[in-house]
């Protein structure tokens, strides 16, 4: 990818975050796209790549009026944008299409237009899990942890330490929707959802969406914006049943991702200034540290407890507050992706000081797929 | 957990063999013949080495506690008490999603690694759900 990289060079969240119950979904979608569009300084005529998750692309084109040579409709959760970004740079070096949006949009919360999600009882969830009472995230994401605590020697004060540390970034994040510091107490003292899961434990429900823009480096450098090049990408998928994860202690899906990222960008960890990790809930930082090869097999939980990806620290994790404390409308892979441009941009509110390598990694499903971006302001 | 006002599974052509199990007090797997390799969820082939050569076997219907959630958000079609959502490990390697059942639903009760064994609850017409409860003694 580095002889003929590719570029983001538009990039907006949707203009409201948290409750918009006056906006239906493909709304969302569309101010999201054109939030984009005006920060590229591109018209929709421009566009002839689209993709998007969850819902159709075709929906997204036709709504924003755009006719494709190229569409995208990867959808495997919560990571698909990281994959879209994948498969866009792929498509662009091949000539498939020159300026590609990527939207993600959902009226999470207030459910304005937003699809019903339903599962075939013919389906192997149907069948093996969703019997069992294994419907919704709380109950499917979190069920390896107590596994995985057990193995390694994590507290649910650990796991509270993971929320409380977000907590502090979010405090530095105007749109966050969360800003009230928290103790390890407060967190052990929330609702509980799913023993050991507390309420502040998990993230948030809300409404809103993000888009991308991505063109060719080469071109990028005409753009209005600070160009965040991309340095590398990883993809790959392991069950949509949780409980055929083949370790409730790893990710595979993490894991080969995330190698095939730091593979192609040929960067060492130490390079890493910057890194989002998608915490749907408060477990997802530590695999991910894990699985990314940041921190050995059981020592994630100290090195957040060392306060080494907090404000100041070495490796500043989820700098926009996170799904915990910022934003997570559905599939928080976007925001995850928007905050490490804007960290490449030096425009973050919670800026990290001369930081150049920024890493996206997003989970879909439980533990069902993934998707790492290796971003860079620095034209490789 | 009398109240089954809640999504049951639907047989396919693939899977029947193992409904039909549970609706006869039988846990059954399948094992490739080629590899011996022994796997759930049924498929008519083997995940590993792709043979079709495949057969069906009822397995001892003995587990341990791999991991689980103890559930404490009321829901329709699971009532009002908190209830756990386990994954165990057969004594044949498969792990399966099933709930832990005859014992409190607490930490306490419900320790890592404990021996359990299976147990059919009828749910409707054609469908019983494998569960398991801790062996006693």
């Amino acid at each position: 990818m580095k002889k003929k990289s590719v570029a983001v060079v538009g990039a907006a969240e949707t203009t409201q975050m948290g409750k918009i119950p006056n906006v239906s979904q493909i709304a969302l979608h569309a101010d999201a796209a054109l939030n984009a569009l005006k920060d590229a300084g591109l018209k929709i005529s421009d566009i002839d790549g689209v993709a998007t998750a969850g819902d159709s692309p075709v929906e997204v084109a036709h709504y924003l009026g755009i006719t494709p040579t190229w569409v995208d409709g990867t959808s495997v959760g919560g990571c698909s944008f990281m994959l879209h970004v994948r498969h866009a740079a792929a498509a662009i070096n091949e000539g498939l299409c020159k300026t590609v949006l990527i939207t993600h949009a959902e009226s999470g919360r207030s459910r304005v237009g937003a699809r019903r999600f339903s599962r075939d009882p013919a389906s192997q969830m149907g069948q093996f899990e969703v019997p069992f009472g294994v419907t919704s995230p709380p109950t499917m994401f979190t069920i390896p942890v107590l596994r995985y605590m057990k193995e390694v020697g994590v507290t649910e004060e650990d796991l509270a330490m993971v929320a409380v540390i977000q907590r502090e970034w979010a405090a530095k994040n105007p749109r966050a929707s969360y800003r009230d510091p928290i103790t390890v107490e407060d967190v052990l003292k929330s609702d509980m959802i799913a023993w050991p899961f507390r309420k502040l434990m998990c993230c948030l429900v809300t409404d809103g969406g993000g888009a991308l823009i991505l063109t060719s480096a080469e071109r990028a450098r005409d753009f209005p914006q600070k160009p965040a090049y991309i340095l590398g990408t990883g993809e790959s998928c392991e069950t949509p049943m949780v409980s055929q994860m083949e370790d409730f202690t790893t990710s595979k899906a993490f894991r080969v991702s995330g190698k095939k990222a730091f593979d192609e960008a040929g960067i060492r960890h130490a390079d890493v200034d910057h890194l989002m990790i998608y915490d749907a809930f408060a477990h997802l930082p530590l695999y991910g540290l894990e699985d990314l090869g940041f921190c050995e097999r059981g020592e994630a939980a100290s090195f957040i407890r060392g306060r080494n990806t907090a404000p100041g620290g070495k490796l500043p994790l989820n700098t926009n507050g996170g799904g915990l404390s910022y934003m997570h409308s559905g599939m928080y892979g976007m925001y995850a992706l928007q905050e490490s441009v804007r960290q490449m941009r030096g425009i973050a509110p919670a800026q990290v000081p001369g930081a150049k390598i920024s890493i996206a990694h997003g989970v879909g499903g439980m533990f069902a797929a993934s998707g790492t971006i290796v971003f860079s302001n620095e034209a490789p | 957990m009398a109240d089954y006002a809640r999504p049951l599974p639907q047989p396919t052509p693939e899977t029947r063999h193992f409904w039909e199990g549970c609706n006869a007090g039988e846990l059954r797997l399948q094992r490739c013949t080629a590899c011996a390799h022994t796997y759930f969820p049924p498929r008519p082939f083997c995940p590993v080495c792709s043979s079709r050569d495949v057969e069906v076997f009822k397995a001892s219907g003995k587990a341990t506690l791999y991991s689980y959630v103890i559930n404490h958000r009321p829901r329709p079609d699971f009532g009002e008490a908190p209830h756990s959502i386990a994954v165990v490990t057969l004594e044949e390697g498969p792990r399966m999603m099933t709930n832990i059942v005859d014992c409190p639903q607490t930490p306490e009760a419900l320790q890592l690694d404990m021996a359990l064994e299976v147990t059919f609850e009828k749910a409707g017409p054609e469908i019983s759900l494998p569960k398991f409860k801790p062996v006693k003694g």
